[in-house]
């Protein structure tokens, strides 16, 4: 049985009006397969931003096709957007966006709250995938009492506990010194081993060149490296 | 380990009822394709685990809880714009209670019966009924009548009134006071005072003895201040024993400048055809009751010949006086409660800007626009029902202490209280309306792309 790539871009073009008329994506095509763990690395401006929102669906394109699990995304609505985001796509930041005043569990239990995860097994799954990241023991701890590597690892078991298809980092290691840095990396790792598909967008060479594949974007533009 | 098993199971389940998605990757007419498949990749919720009301207000409670300080600071102008509504009301309706017990002091307590009358045809006003002699015995025995007497004026036909017999030629001539016949219990149902001697009694009445009373003014016009010597007045030529000074009537005020006599006295010397009028002093809350029963208890056949002048019912009174002071103090309550509105729009509208990585975070893990918009709007609308219950009671509390200090009754309509305190959410939802519209349209990219 043919599986549908989970994330395929068609001549992607996003321009943001000018003037001048800002081409940040020029016609870019790619395609992720199940189960890829690929990097995008590129300088800033080079178009990152714009890529991750795209493929977050936080952003439309001007111009293409965004086929995310098989389905055209150009015909769903904002709400519908909402809902794919919650239940399909997981997040890491750079700067870990966790609430504050909310422990660590909470903050884990938050992106089961708008992705349609059965109510029942919210707090298992939650503690499943803190106990995943390693934090198991850091449950009721607010997030400013932990290591910036402790905050990240809690960033990703909210990306991976609505159990999405792809998981998409925005510079996952920016806030992170190297050695941490690496050990989310790590985590990175184990997760593809056990079958998540995973992008990872970047301007570090380094963090770059631990995916199995890696994209350059350009001015706009992507080229594969091998 | 396990969720990531059921991840794949949904993946399964998901490619099984979408059989044919590369279809619309690499299909020519990409429109009808992917409106079939459209469906497969968003995921149908169940109810039970949308986000839910519950879920809302927690959420909302958080960020309610997140900054305590702040939160005082923000309830501050709805809890002193309710408690000013509250105390305004308050005070209002308290102080209409106290100024309606000064009027049950004379008003609330006294009525007036007189026969109705009607204008006959050459235009003079003419009575359709006539009084009994026996109206005081008939209406003092119904519920709420304390004292009853009957006053009549008597046409003396011109005579004149003096207290010495003979005529002095030389002497001006000087206005005789008018004669009023009342029955003996009139005094008390008028409140009036003796001032030196005594009023009549049922056996003057009676025996249509020739005493009479003397009003103040009157007394002083004839010469005559002290009654132990039985002074004499003459009514024409027929001389009355003055046997009493009378002063300080509440009600029919003339009696003061008038020569009062027993009712029996003028029917027989004067041909008194009828009396004029009833006075009833009755007990406070009475005056509806007693005005409805006593036409019938004077003249069950025909209770409609009487006008009975009773006092206003209490809730009239206190409702016309309330709105003379409401519209003062409730503007400047209602501006209190308008500064207090922006106050939380203000601070909302802060915690927007400030939680900007929140919202684009929250829109990222699946939050639509509206369920941002709800998020803020329940949070401002929680932040004034909690600022209405504090101001509601301590407008309550202010209104008890000052009535408790005055030694009044504090009167306070319940439905004031916790309206006050509903009033604070709605004036929360008024102020959350625009933070939350802005909050929903953050762009979750510029939100997650800043710090925080």
């Amino acid at each position: 049985m043919v599986t549908a790539p989970v994330v395929e871009l068609v001549n992607v073009t996003r321009s943001f009006p000018g003037p001048p008329e800002v081409q940040a994506l020029k016609s870019v095509n790619l395609r992720v397969e199940r189960g890829d763990y690929l990097s995008i690395v590129g300088p800033s401006g080079s178009g990152k931003s714009t890529m991750l929102n795209l493929l977050g669906l936080l952003d439309r394109p001007s111009v293409g096709e965004y086929h995310l699990d098989g389905t055209s995304t150009s015909l769903l609505d904002e709400k519908q957007r909402a809902i794919v985001r919650g239940g399909t796509i997981g997040f890491v930041f750079q700067s870990f966006h966790l609430l504050p005043h909310r422990n660590v569990l909470d903050n884990v239990l938050l992106a089961t709250l708008y992705s349609g995860v059965p109510r029942a097994e919210r707090e298992d799954r939650a503690r499943a995938a803190l106990d995943r990241v390693g934090l198991n023991h850091r449950l009721n701890f607010l997030p400013g009492t932990l290591s910036g590597g402790e905050r990240q690892r809690v960033a990703v078991a909210r990306a991976v506990v609505a159990s999405p298809e792809l998981l998409l980092a925005d510079e996952p290691t920016g806030n992170l010194d190297e050695t941490t840095g690496g050990e989310v990396m790590d985590l990175f790792e184990e997760l593809h081993a056990d079958g998540l598909t995973l992008i990872v967008i970047t301007h570090d060479q380094a963090v770059s060149d631990r995916a199995e594949r890696r994209v350059r974007i350009t001015d706009g533009r992507l080229s594969e490296l091998s | 380990m396990t969720f990531f098993g059921k991840r794949m199971l949904r993946r399964r389940s998901r490619a099984a009822a979408a059989p044919e998605p590369v279809a619309a990757v690499s299909g020519t007419e990409p429109a009808t394709s992917a409106e079939l498949t459209a469906p497969s990749i968003v995921p149908v919720i169940a109810r039970a685990n949308r986000f839910s009301v519950q879920d809302l207000l927690i959420e909302a409670s958080y960020g309610v809880g997140a900054r305590p300080s702040r939160l005082v600071m923000t309830t501050l102008g709805t809890v002193l714009g309710i408690a000013s509504l509250v105390v305004t009301i308050g005070f209002a309706q308290t102080a209409a209670g106290q100024i309606s017990n000064q009027f049950d002091a004379v008003s609330a307590t006294q009525i007036m019966i007189e026969p109705a009358s009607t204008r006959n045809s050459s235009g003079n006003e003419q009575a359709t009924g006539r009084l009994p002699w026996d109206s005081p015995e008939r209406v003092d025995r119904l519920a709420g009548v304390k004292r009853a007497g009957l006053v009549a004026d008597v046409d003396v036909a011109g005579a004149l009134i003096t207290s010495v017999p003979v005529n002095d030629p030389s002497a001006a001539q000087t206005l005789s006071p008018a004669v009023i016949a009342t029955s003996p219990g009139l005094l008390a149902a008028v409140r009036g005072d003796v001032v030196t001697g005594r009023y009549f009694d049922a056996g003057h009445d009676e025996r249509g003895d020739r005493v009479a009373v003397l009003g103040a003014r009157a007394a002083e016009t004839l010469g005559i201040n002290r009654v132990d010597s039985q002074p004499s007045i003459f009514i024409g030529e027929v001389p009355y024993t003055v046997i009493g000074i009378i002063d300080g009537v509440e009600r029919r005020a003339n009696l003061l400048d008038a020569v009062i006599v027993p009712l029996n006295t003028a029917r027989t010397e004067f041909a008194l055809a009828a009396p004029a009028e009833l006075h009833v002093q009755i007990n406070v809350g009475a005056g509806t009751l007693v005005a409805r029963q006593a036409p019938i208890a004077l003249d069950p056949g025909a209770p409609e010949n009487f006008k009975v002048q009773a006092p206003a019912a209490a809730s009239s009174l206190q409702d016309n006086i309330q709105a003379d002071i409401n519209i003062v103090f409730l503007t400047l309550g209602i501006l209190a409660l308008l500064a207090g509105g922006l106050g939380i729009a203000n601070v909302t509208l802060l915690s927007v800007m400030e939680r900007v990585g929140e919202i684009g975070l929250r829109r990222a893990l699946g939050a639509t626009k509206r369920d941002i918009a709800r998020q803020f709007i329940v949070e401002s609308a929680v932040i004034g029902l909690l600022g209405g219950l504090i101001g509601s009671a301590l407008g309550v509390f202010a209104v008890v202490v000052v009535s408790l200090l005055q030694g009044w009754t504090p009167i306070l309509d319940p439905f004031v209280a916790i309206g006050a305190a509903l009033l604070g959410t709605v004036v929360g939802l008024a102020a959350g309306a625009y933070p939350a519209v802005r909050a929903s349209n953050i762009e979750p990219i510029t939100a997650l792309r800043g710090g925080t």
